[in-house]
């Protein structure tokens, strides 16, 4: 360790946002500097972001993660959870850099991504953000009302949370009521009539970005067929490269062939995985009633990915709900740049700059998790993440002549 | 006998950090990390020390013999992915 940086104590920083990353970077920040402390803010008056605001509720061991970091970090006596704060609202990014040596932020991804077609708006279309929201108890969503007198609802997206969205709108209000799902989302849901969910991919199931344990623990629901449209699985499965990604699409394919491969019938539940569509149009007049598709096909793209290109053969689908998971947006904060494509933080590898192209850092302040990469990967991801923005944070530390740092003038008021 | 990941996994890979011998793939340092669904203990490797089960945040890591039935499946993914791996 420097010596420029054991002579300050403590040495404090922000961390705005209590999410998974959040937590990475308390983590790490007090396990590296034993004269760190660490004041962590979020709007909301608990602990969890997306780990408890986001995870499905019958994904109980997953939601746990916090609890592990929470006890983690109280254990070091270094560290602070202010709630029902907000940074940009109730304290400015400048209040917060006259009051700590530097700020980090773990804001995530708050919105959602928009389709961009016509009828997006009408009732009966939500974004799968609300209404995961409004099942998990999220203050901002509670009065949300969703209609499930229905037989079929379509949710748009091919990720995890797609499948979560999916998975709660057929689990039955029996299974419901094990999990921690929020009290008048049980109410709501078990009067659903909803028999049948569609799931609309753009490209086929070698390419769904859902993890293979979401969809092998479909399995557990045994009062539902699952039926695929729109593709076949019965060609042959690519020969192993070693790779993990390679692995896991492999392996998707064989479960999608068993789930096929199931002697269909006398369920009364339907999940249809309809793949290579794409939606045009949500149709209705005052609500939904139903949306235009397009079939796709593929194409190689110029990143060897595969690409989905309408072939213009249109169809409807009827259905009277209809949730689009098609990814999460970073929102602006008042008083810092803001990526407006990427919908995030403008960062260098973790360090916030003015934007990309001039790359002029905004001094002591630091990104971690989906505000710095975008909405990807799983909740570990984020922790690697976190460490690079910690490592540079605690570099520049370091590096710095700590009594000209703007907080200095203010805290050494306080002594 | 080994132990096993199930599907709870996260990818934080505080497992890897404390398996004494190695076991747990695709660990923070390799290239697919990044892109593996969950990580996955190699039977051959695995001692069945145990460390991996109460370091994991998420209680997703259990002895061989003790999955529950709707999780036995993890037993034939886990070795099957270390299988390939090394093929």
């Amino acid at each position: 360790m420097k010596p420029a940086v054991m002579a300050i104590r403590p040495l404090r920083i922000a961390i705005v946002g209590a999410g998974p990353s959040g937590f990475f970077a308390a983590a790490e920040l007090l396990k590296r500097h034993a004269s760190v402390s660490v004041d962590m803010l979020d709007r909301l008056p608990v602990m969890g972001g997306l780990a408890r605001f986001g995870v499905s509720p019958d994904h109980a061991a997953r939601r746990r993660i916090i609890r592990r970091y929470r006890y983690l970090c109280a254990a070091s006596g270094r560290f602070n959870f202010i709630g029902n704060v907000e940074a940009g609202h109730d304290i400015s990014h400048a209040q917060l850099l006259e009051n700590y040596h530097a700020v980090v932020y773990a804001c995530g991804c708050a919105s959602d991504q928009k389709l961009g077609i016509a009828g997006e708006d009408l009732p009966g279309s939500h974004s799968a953000t609300d209404f995961v929201g409004w099942y998990n108890g999220h203050p901002d969503f509670c009065s949300r009302r969703f209609d499930f007198s229905t037989d079929r609802a379509v949710v748009i997206g091919n990720g995890n949370v797609a499948l979560d969205v999916a998975r709660i709108l057929l689990m039955g209000e029996a299974r419901l009521r094990h999990t921690d799902i929020a009290r008048h989302a049980l109410a709501a849901l078990a009067t659903s009539r909803i028999r049948e969910v569609v799931l609309l991919g753009r490209r086929g199931p070698a390419e769904a970005s859902f993890t293979t344990p979401e969809l092998l623990e479909l399995a557990e629901l045994d009062d539902m067929d699952i039926a695929l449209d729109g593709c076949r699985v019965d060609e042959d499965i690519p020969a192993s490269d070693g790779s993990a990604a390679g692995f896991a699409r492999r392996l998707k394919l064989q479960i999608f062939r068993e789930y096929v491969d199931r002697p269909a019938g006398g369920r009364p539940k339907r999940l249809v995985f309809k793949f290579l569509s794409s939606p045009q149009a949500i149709l209705g007049n005052d609500r939904v009633e139903g949306l235009r598709l397009v079939r796709n096909m593929l194409e190689s793209g110029a990143d060897g990915m595969a690409k989905a290109v309408p072939t213009g053969e249109v169809s409807t689908l009827e259905a009277g709900l209809v949730l689009r998971a098609v990814g999460y947006r970073g929102r602006p904060i008042p008083g810092l740049p803001f990526d407006k494509q990427r919908g995030t933080l403008p960062n260098v590898d973790g360090r916030v700059v003015i934007d990309a192209e001039s790359r002029i850092p905004v001094p002591w302040t630091y990104v971690v998790g989906w505000q710095k990469r975008g909405p990807s990967g799983v909740i570990g991801t984020n922790k690697y993440c976190a460490q690079r923005t910690v490592a540079n944070l605690l570099d520049d530390l370091a590096a710095a002549d700590l009594a000209r740092l703007p907080a200095m003038k203010r805290l050494r008021g306080m002594r | 006998m080994s132990h096993v990941i199930t599907g709870n996994c996260v990818n934080c890979g505080t497992c890897t950090e404390v398996c004494p011998v190695d076991s747990i793939h695709p660990s923070p340092d390799e290239a697919d990390f990044n892109r593996a669904d969950m990580l996955y203990i190699d039977p051959r490797a695995c001692l069945d020390c145990g460390a991996c089960a109460p370091a994991c945040p998420v209680d997703a890591i259990m002895r061989e013999n003790r999955l529950p039935l709707k999780l036995q499946r993890y037993r034939e993914i886990n070795a099957r992915f270390s299988r390939e791996r090394c093929a």
